[in-house]
């Protein structure tokens, strides 16, 4: 490829060339940006945070990038091998995982802790792709119980650790394909009937705080000091942003203490207490561009596997990003799920990059083809 | 017709994707929608109130943490009290220019400079807004030097806490244990709730096991603040309830006769009262002083706790894995008597040593020379092994094992404290799943006096010997004798029943041990002379390691930790047990005579003052 031509081309050529979409980069790149400014602002001014938050950034778009330059072929191959070794990884946890947060979703590997339920993120929506990607489409009845229990079973385990949220992603990502994958709009409408009639089997498994969660959801007040409290000044910390914001240090909900989690979970409260109205769009747009740019990917993709592995990555992405905004704001129970790209924190943030990196190769792909 | 099936149509799998795509794209935008609603519903339409909220958002919630219930020795002298602790606590955000602040704070408080480095270190892994400690114990003068100041200090301030201490330090540590500040671990075994402005819990011993109790409910109050987050007046408060005291069995003045009595000598020693099980002492040396694991020990005095060889933070009272030797031959005989294999008075001759029929081996006995004629009186009193060899023999591994285990040995006794250890009766099955092996003759006769594969605990062997002491009424052992507020424990706690099939083996058992003191030749004669009351005992010496065949033990030339354990049991008085225990003195040499010199001590002390 020629790198010289045209100076005011020369990046985006350069960023091709390692298989760097410059839109998705982009838009990631002003995120992480925002990420850092909100959470100085949200730390009380703690540099320390920031510092170790920027670092993070820094070394999971290292990881984007070495992804990104592996062809999808490869994942491919190796997709069953992921997706079985972290299943058994997570059948293992609650044996010998250490306990972490108090909850037993770690790992231990001699000197590396790692969450099992993290990779699955990625392993899921790959597995399920795999699948069907050498099977004539649209699946049939056997095929269609296959996938449903290579979704259900990870999920089932992730959910017994017990991590709701989690579990509700990567079920999410699973469906998403099965869904791509063409079942019958009749099915997707008793599926999701049956699922409303399971949820009291659901609450019968939950833990005493995942009840608690949901009740305090239904009723704020029943839990002053904790979590309904914590929605409650969530609330407020966004309504009086107003449509213009309190001005960037200037929340006094974020200043004063009363947001809780304030630099992971409750992130977006900050933001919208500080940038108002105006600043929540412009978020919201950014999102919604990442989103957009992926489900193109998957359109152009070149193979089932590529099309139904981008579309649900991009999907898990979305899922992050609206259950997030709607647990701060009110809508949905805290299930403690955090704001891809701005929430404080390592591990989530490695597996969306990991995710975009595939998003980025799969797109490559295509115009090597096209070329 | 449907000659197609199994290829794959590529066109119509990329228009059904496309159209399902469509569908996903508009539930993003739909779930997009909703989301962009629900800011405008919060920020728009509602915005003005939110604002007016937040203007007024003056009211702060904080938890009030109870006090830690008290816990008192059997007399109702406290041995865990909470003292008022004040730390000095800076919020950065509120505080300024923290270097300087901290420098004027120094000119005045003389703060060292290990608490200002902690302090940093602490602060960079917080939020800017959490009040973090500066300086922990603050003394009174310097409470009252900060106060003369604080209008120079905004963001710094005192806070009154309380803080745990145990007036008797070392005496207690295995029996209280102590508490530590909270961790992530700890979190997953209590109501996160409730622990809400909780810093310390219990860690290990009786403050661990009664956790829940001394805790006691959270409160909280409501403040209105100022603008800047500063306190105005205090609006409501739902106080705290205070954890329960807890009144425990233990006795002070016998604890520390015990821990006296063992002089510089690592080991443990069990006092219970055999009637109800109550604990009377219980005593793990060495110890190590609980308090300044309080405020955070510093982690080069706890790595010297950790890596001293002697373990003092080691409970070996209830964790200690011992051979019981000789102290459970009593057991031994009782099989034997149960399964009609000995007579009490038929005699044998007790040589130097024991052979199995077609077995070279020689088993031998701690006396060289033998002992001669004797019956199971003599061989309890001498603590014969050739005797109990013989005994071994004739009863067999299967009839042995579960008399031992009818005795409490290979199970946990299931006191009120954590960590307790269950010891080890072996049998055949157990050796063929431990080691894939068959069960050997020979094993029998030394597990049959105490060794080999046998372990048990001072307490397990203190709850054996209280079993003998009521006949088979075995007690359960304890510590929690009362709640305050609550009720009274009285009485027996669970605890089994041995039941013989003749009670007079009863007597012959506590007659033979009797002898143990009184008979020219018992193995604790040593401790007959001047005795107020009738004493009966076993003495016993568990080898550290096997002596080769042939080879001599000669204590003096032997390593310190590879001398024999000395260990006594004994309970008293004979026809009205008040009192029972179980000494053992590590590397202490002969039972006889180094542990039941202890042994005469402690129940000396507690028969003269009960």
């Amino acid at each position: 490829m020629d790198l010289g031509h045209r100076d005011h081309r020369l990046l985006p050529s350069l960023l091709r060339h390692i298989n760097l979409d410059p839109v998705l980069l982009g838009a990631i790149l002003i995120l992480g940006v925002i990420g850092l400014a909100v959470l100085y602002s949200a730390s009380g001014g703690n540099v320390d945070i920031v510092t170790r938050q920027a670092i993070r950034l820094v070394l999971a778009l290292l990881v984007m990038v070495v992804v990104a330059m592996a062809p999808p072929q490869l994942l491919y191959q190796w997709t069953p091998a992921i997706y079985f070794s972290v299943f058994a990884m997570l059948v293992l946890v609650p044996l010998t995982g250490s306990t972490g947060k108090g909850a037993q979703r770690w790992l231990d590997i001699g000197i590396v802790r790692f969450q099992p339920a993290e990779i699955m993120k990625i392993a899921m929506p790959m597995m399920i792709a795999f699948y069907f990607a050498e099977r004539r489409l649209r699946p049939r009845l056997r095929e269609l119980t296959v996938a449903l229990a290579l979704v259900l079973g990870p999920a089932f385990f992730i959910f017994i650790q017990p991590d709701l949220g989690t579990a509700l992603l990567i079920a999410t990502a699973g469906l998403t394909v099965i869904f791509l994958a063409g079942i019958r709009w009749r099915t997707v409408i008793l599926t999701a009937l049956g699922s409303v009639a399971a949820l009291p089997l659901l609450w019968h498994f939950m833990h005493d705080y995942q009840r608690r969660r949901v009740e305090t959801f239904l009723d704020p007040e029943s839990d002053p000091l904790g979590a309904g409290y914590h929605i409650i000044q969530s609330k407020i910390a966004l309504g009086s942003g107003g449509i213009y914001g309190r001005g960037w240090q200037n929340g006094s909900q974020t200043q004063l203490d009363f947001l809780p989690e304030q630099t992971t979970d409750f992130v977006f409260s900050v933001f919208g207490e500080e940038f108002g109205l105006l600043g929540v769009l412009l978020l919201f747009a950014l999102y919604l561009l990442i989103v957009l740019r992926g489900f193109l990917i998957a359109w152009r993709a070149q193979d089932t596997y590529a099309r139904l592995l981008a579309a649900s990555i991009t999907m898990i992405f979305f899922t992050y990003f609206f259950v997030n905004v709607g647990m701060v704001s009110g809508l949905l129970p805290v299930v403690g799920v955090p704001l891809p790209l701005i929430s404080y924190g390592g591990s989530s943030m490695v597996t969306i990059m990991v995710g975009f990196g595939i998003l980025m190769s799969i797109n490559s792909e295509k115009r090597l083809l096209s070329k | 017709m449907r000659v197609t099936i199994d290829l794959k149509d590529i066109g119509m799998e990329q228009a059904l994707f496309g159209s399902r795509l469509l569908a996903l794209i508009v539930l993003v935008l739909l779930a997009t929608g909703l989301l962009v609603w629900r800011m405008i519903d919060l920020q728009v339409i509602d915005g003005n109130r939110y604002e007016e909220l937040a203007r007024n958002n003056r009211v702060r919630i904080s938890p009030l943490p109870p006090a830690r219930g008290l816990i008192y020795d059997r007399n109702g002298i406290l041995i865990a009290e909470n003292l008022p602790s004040f730390s000095l606590e800076i919020t950065p955000r509120l505080a300024g220019n923290l270097g300087n602040t901290i420098e004027r704070l120094r000119h005045i408080l003389d703060i060292g400079e290990e608490d200002i480095q902690k302090f940093h270190k602490l602060r960079r892994s917080r939020s800017g807004h959490d009040r973090t400690p500066l300086v922990v114990g603050l003394t009174e003068e310097q409470v009252a030097r900060f106060h003369v100041n604080r209008r120079d200090f905004p963001g710094v301030e005192i806070i009154a806490r309380t803080r745990r201490h145990y007036p008797y330090g070392e005496v207690f540590a295995h029996v209280l244990g102590r508490v530590g500040r909270i961790n992530a671990r700890d979190m997953k075994r209590v109501d996160t709730r409730n622990y809400r402005g909780t810093a310390r819990i219990g860690k290990t011993g009786i403050e661990r096991f009664y956790e829940d109790e001394l805790h006691g409910v959270t409160g909280f109050r409501s403040d209105e603040v100022n603008a800047q987050g500063k306190l105005v007046r205090a609006l409501s408060q739902q106080p705290p309830e205070s954890g329960k005291s807890l009144v425990l069995s233990i006795d002070l003045g016998l604890q520390q006769t015990a821990i006296e009595a063992m002089g510089d000598n690592s080991g443990a020693i069990v006092a219970m009262d055999p009637r109800n099980g109550e604990i009377l002492a219980l005593v793990s040396l060495p110890d190590f002083d609980p308090n300044p694991f309080i405020n955070g020990i510093s982690a080069r005095d706890f790595a010297r706790l950790r890596d001293n060889e002697l373990r003092p933070l080691f409970n070996r009272a209830v964790q200690g894995q011992y051979p019981p030797g000789s102290t459970i031959k009593m057991l031994t005989a009782l099989a034997g008597l149960e399964a009609g294999t000995i007579e009490a008075r038929k005699k044998i001759f007790a040589a130097g040593y024991y052979r199995l029929p077609n077995d070279s081996r020689k088993y031998r006995d701690w006396n060289r020379n033998g002992h001669g004629w004797i019956d199971l009186a003599d061989a309890i009193a001498r603590s014969s092994d050739v005797y109990f060899y013989d005994v071994a023999y004739r009863t067999g591994i299967d009839r042995l094992m579960p008399m031992f285990r009818r005795f409490g040995l290979g199970s946990r006794t299931g006191i009120d404290l954590p960590g307790e250890t269950s010891g080890l009766v072996p049998s055949r099955q157990w050796k063929k799943k431990r080691y894939n092996k068959h069960w050997f003759p020979g094993e029998t006769l030394i597990s049959a006096i105490g060794q080999g594969y046998m372990l048990a605990s001072p307490l397990q062997l203190a709850q054996m010997t209280a079993c003998i002491a009521m006949r088979g009424d075995c007690p359960q052992p304890h510590l929690l004798k009362a709640r305050i507020p609550g009720s009274a424990v009285t009485g027996r706690l669970g605890g089994n029943q041995v039941k013989l099939k003749d009670p007079a083996y009863w007597d012959i058992i506590i007659d033979a041990m009797e002898k143990v003191i009184t008979d020219p030749k018992g193995t604790g004669r040593r401790i007959a002379k001047g005795l107020k009351w009738r004493v009966a005992g076993k003495t016993g010496t568990s080898q550290v390691f096997g002596l080769k065949e042939g080879q001599r033990y000669e204590a003096e030339k032997l390593a310190r930790h590879l001398r024999d354990h000395a260990l006594f049991v004994a309970f008293a008085p004979t026809d009205a047990p008040r009192i029972a225990i179980a000494v053992v003195v590590e590397h202490g040499g002969h039972g006889g005579v180094t542990a039941a010199p202890i042994g005469r001590k402690i129940i000396d002390a507690w028969l003269e003052n009960h």
